[in-house]
């Protein structure tokens, strides 16, 4: 197990240093010159020189590469280039309002996504099982920023019970921001009312955003345990004479889990690239917002270092995923 | 035979058992209408080529046919005295794995792939004998030994994968032995394996069954494996049994021309010049009704009348007692094979 | 046995005709299939007989009459221009299914030749290019897609490049996984014993056999690019001409409305769901129809 896991963390470091060398490329590629972003149209020649070379950009691209990789390993990700600030900074600030989401979002699709699998798929050739699979089909079909709207209209505006933007109503509340989770933070300042309120701020977008990942980890959950349903294991469980419950839990579940575990690591790279338009809809200060903002300001610094840290997490994720598939799958876990 | 009472002293009736699979305009008949006893602590082989219903009946004693696509028409299914397809689901749960168990063709798909061996043994004895955990993994270890194997202790913890096809099988044979069953069902338990292999695991069952005076029902479609296991022998064709018969008897002077049939289908050793003779033709489509015997197509012994009615099981004329046959023109019971040849069948 | 050998290959055609034969027949037994064709040929129809279809001009305002609500003159009501928002919605058939069109295409070849070289040549190329494929995927596809469009510009095809560099490892991979399953398969040895080799047996023996779960993904893939399409419109980086019929900048144009004017959102978001689905419906319809395991 302990040589799975160092084969795969080797892995990951020619996948980092070719995602680095991308991003780099990439921003270098942007049409438009940060110096022209930061002085302005009417800038004189001189004072974009002394931008450019401030910024290290009139330097051969190799240097800036090792120049920007040197950083990197120390963990400095540079200012943006607009406002100054410091774009670690400026993203651990947000990170937390993303992550907060996109948790809320996929626990609500994998708590209703895997019992309705696993229901319609005991009930396969039934109405329930083509009316669920129906519906899931739908679930998959509908954008993020479409969902989001027809939320806000129905539950914000038409019968105004949720809240229809923000993370938390200011007005009401004052949290000092902590963790920069909501929750976290009303919880730490001692306002249960704090708490209660950032959770129902989470609703809507936490549907929008989970609806997606429901009715794909729904469809993977039925596929998968109707295969198991088929196994021989299945039969031999039964011929034991053992409980339903246990049957359905230790034998069909267990088994069934394993592809739905792999599909739920790839719903992250959905989540974090829906999460874009979800803060887009609902008003909240997340990563994706941000570095949408980057890219159409070309904030060079930001675009480079939020995509390279939002793929991260999405590396780390997945082999966090993989380490637990072969966590549950022996056949791996021994080769 | 097909009419009469469940005999008392039986631990096992089956009487009229029907299966069909599908519906609507597609319905296979499985199994139509068979009957037999089993005695307690008796081997029965259930002889027959794929799709004959020897797998489809075994399945319906233990009540595991697939839902809904399987059906059991009609029929009574007696054990000790208990009509087991009057049951309730919860009743027939208790007595599976208890009282009855079963062992099935492929042991490498038939265990759990992802839990160690050790919790696949304890949970049968958690299940029907309330033993608490550590009891139960004693009972395991004793149970590995019985079914011979090595260092069982030490391989508790171990997955199916890390086994053999043949060690996988005695697993599997350990966890069918766990409550004591009176009946154990195997199905075709050594098609799967190795041919070296299987000598051992059938060599296993006989002195597990013996020793414990289990009954054995034992499917498969080769000859050689019943020979030197079973009392009596039943075969099956299209759903019916057709010969019935203790297997001195059906070896030696087999009436029914289908068992003729296999019996000259066997490579023998002793005959080497060519006496292999296949029997001609394909079995029958089940879905489709068939009108008298499902062998007459194939028979070298057919009349008009075969096409007309199927033959009833009934006792063979001039042979040995309970030598049953149901045809209306059996074969003469000619000796087909040297007397003694089961025994180096079975080896 | 070289008779057998040499027969092999032609066995294998005889059987992958077959198998489109029964795909196909399979497909016109599934509802999923069935529904999801019509959708598709619906829009289709709507893309190609729009000017027929839309009774005003998409891009034609008359600021007099703006924000109508769905009424008989104006089936969808007008938006903020006093746009027919039915005439916009035909119209933005166009688009849409001109750019998923166009991604899905680019994203196959790209992927398809990428995915041949590496599951047929093995080593350092095949390394190469799956660690390129893993970099590509750990990027979430939507922000991918964002970048490339304010690289590229904002044209249709500038987008639909965008959206096909999202889809180009997907089907790498796919294209790579089935020939590395059909590398160790029967007839495939069985060709390579009696000499076949080469682009020979990649195209003859291999492509045909692979190409399956190549098409579902395809299919699939153009009720992602659909969505694609309209969100980078939703995020305000779709066609830069605001008057230019889009569903997603449809959306977008709206949402802040959506108090007074839901219908300016609803009829639109309606469209990308129903395309997405009928892409949806035929894709699944196709990969049951396809599925050698559903076969039995």
């Amino acid at each position: 197990m302990t040589k799975f896991i160092i084969r795969r963390l080797l892995l990951l470091i020619p996948i980092l240093l070719g995602l680095t060398l991308l991003i780099f490329v990439f921003t270098r590629l942007l049409p438009g010159d940060p110096a022209t972003t930061i002085l302005g149209e009417r800038a004189t020649a001189e004072n974009m020189a002394l931008v450019r070379e401030s910024l290290g950009l009139d330097r051969p691209l190799h240097e800036q590469y090792f120049q920007y990789m040197g950083g990197l390993l120390q963990g400095d990700l540079g200012r943006s280039f607009i406002t100054n600030r410091d774009v670690v900074d400026d993203f651990l600030q947000r990170f937390p309002a993303t992550i907060e989401l996109s948790l809320a979002a996929i626990i609500f699709a994998i708590a209703a996504g895997i019992p309705l699998g696993v229901y319609t798929a005991k009930r396969r050739g039934t109405w329930v099982d083509a009316g669920g699979t129906i519906l899931s089909l739908i679930g998959i079909s509908i954008p993020i920023f479409f969902l989001g709207l027809m939320l806000k209209w129905i539950f914000a505006i038409q019968f105004p019970i949720l809240p229809d933007s923000g993370r938390i109503d200011l007005v009401n509340y004052f949290i000092p921001r902590v963790t920069n989770f909501m929750t976290v933070d009303a919880l730490i300042a001692g306002e249960p009312g704090g708490f209660i309120d950032a959770l129902r701020h989470l609703v809507l977008p936490a549907l929008a955003l989970g609806t997606i990942p429901l009715a794909v980890i729904m469809r993977i959950t039925r596929a998968s345990v109707i295969d198991v349903l088929n196994e021989d294991y299945v039969r031999t469980a039964h011929a034991k004479g053992l409980r339903d419950r246990t049957v359905d839990g230790r034998h069909i579940l267990r088994n069934a889990l394993l592809p739905v575990v792999t599909v739920i690591g790839l719903q992250t790279g959905l989540l974090l690239g829906g999460a874009i338009l979800t803060e887009t809809i609902f008003t909240w200060g997340g990563v994706g917002r941000w570095i949408y903002d980057a890219v159409t300001a070309r904030d060079y610094q930001i675009i480079q270092s939020g995509v390279l840290m939002l793929a991260l997490i999405f590396v780390l994720v997945n082999l966090i995923v993989d380490i637990s598939y072969a966590f549950l799958n022996p056949r791996i876990r021994h080769s | 035979m097909s009419r009469t009472a469940p005999d008392p002293e039986a631990l096992l009736s089956v009487r009229d058992l029907e299966v069909t699979f599908g519906s609507g305009d597609r319905v296979v008949h499985a199994v139509n209408g068979i009957s037999y006893d089993l005695a307690p602590g008796e081997t029965l082989g259930i002889v027959g080529e794929s799709g004959c219903g020897k797998s489809v009946s075994s399945l319906a004693i233990m009540r595991l046919l697939p839902k809904p696509a399987a059906r059991v028409r009609s029929g009574s299914v007696i054990l000790e005295g208990q009509d087991l397809l009057d049951l309730s689901d919860e009743e027939m749960r208790r007595i599976r794995g208890d009282q009855m168990a079963m062992i099935f063709q492929d042991p490498m798909t038939s265990l759990n792939p992802v839990l160690p061996i050790e919790r696949q043994l304890t949970e049968v004895l958690e299940t029907h004998r309330k033993l608490k955990r550590s009891g139960a993994v004693d009972r395991a270890v004793e149970l590995l030994e019985l079914v011979g194997i090595p260092a069982a202790k030490n391989r508790l913890r171990d997955y199916p994968h890390q086994f053999s096809g043949g060690m996988r099988q005695r697993v599997m044979i350990a966890i069918a032995l766990a409550c004591d069953p009176q009946l154990l069902i195997a199905d075709e338990p050594t098609t799967a394996l190795d041919v070296t292999i299987q000598a051992q695991i059938l060599e296993l069952m006989r002195t597990a069954v013996t020793e414990r005076g289990t009954a054995l029902i034992l499917i498969t479609h080769d000859l050689g494996v019943v020979a030197g296991m079973a009392q009596r022998i039943n075969v099956m064709y299209a759903g019916h049994i057709v010969e019935r018969a203790t297997t001195d008897e059906l070896y030696g002077r087999p009436r029914h021309p289908y068992t003729v049939g296999l019996l000259r289908s066997i490579p023998r050793l002793d005959e080497g010049r060519g006496e292999l003779v296949p029997i001609q033709g394909q079995p029958p489509d089940l879905s489709r009704q068939i009108i008298g015997c499902p062998f007459a197509d194939r028979c070298f012994n057919v009349l008009d009348r075969c096409r007309e009615e199927m033959p009833p099981l009934e006792q063979a004329p001039s042979a040995a007692d309970e030598h049953l046959v149901a045809c209306w023109n059996p074969a003469e019971g000619e000796r087909l094979v040297p007397s003694g040849f089961e025994s180096e069948l079975a080896s | 046995m070289t008779g057998a050998a040499v027969s092999q290959p032609v066995e294998q055609q005889e059987r992958s005709v077959g198998l489109w034969g029964d795909a196909l027949r399979r497909m016109r037994g599934s509802p999923a299939a069935i529904i999801g064709g019509a959708i598709i040929i619906f829009f289709v129809l709507m893309a190609i007989f729009a000017p027929f279809i839309a009774p005003y001009d998409p891009t034609r305002g008359d600021l007099g009459s703006s924000y109508l609500p769905p009424s008989g003159e104006h089936f969808f009501g007008t938006n903020v221009q006093g746009q027919d928002v039915f005439s916009r919605i035909i119209f933005g058939s166009r688009l849409t299914l001109g750019i998923a069109v166009m991604s899905v295409t680019i994203g196959v070849t790209v992927g398809s030749v990428l995915g041949a070289l590496a599951g047929y040549f093995r080593g350092w190329i095949d390394a190469t290019i799956m660690r390129g494929v893993d970099i590509m995927l750990s990027i979430p596809g939507l922000l991918l897609a964002i970048a490339v469009v304010s690289w590229l510009g904002r044209g249709a095809v500038q987008i639909a490049i965008a959206i096909a560099i999202v889809n180009v490892p997907i089907f790498a991979r796919i294209l790579r996984g089935s020939l590395l399953a059909l590398r160790d398969a029967d007839y495939v040895i069985a060709a390579k014993s009696v000499g076949v080799g080469g682009p020979a047996l990649l195209l003859r023996h291999m492509l045909p056999n692979a190409i399956g779960p190549l098409i579902v993904q395809a299919t699939l893939a153009l009720a992602t690019a659909v969505v694609d399409a309209a969100a980078l419109g939703f995020l305000g980086l779709g066609p830069p001409d605001p008057r230019t019929p889009e569903w997603g900048a449809m959306l977008s144009d709206t949402y802040r409305y959506l108090t007074d004017a839901v219908h300016l959102a609803f009829f639109p978001g309606i469209a990308i769901v129903l395309a997405v689905l009928g892409f949806n419906l035929l894709g699944d319809g196709m990969r049951e129809a396809l599925d050698p395991k559903l076969r039995r």
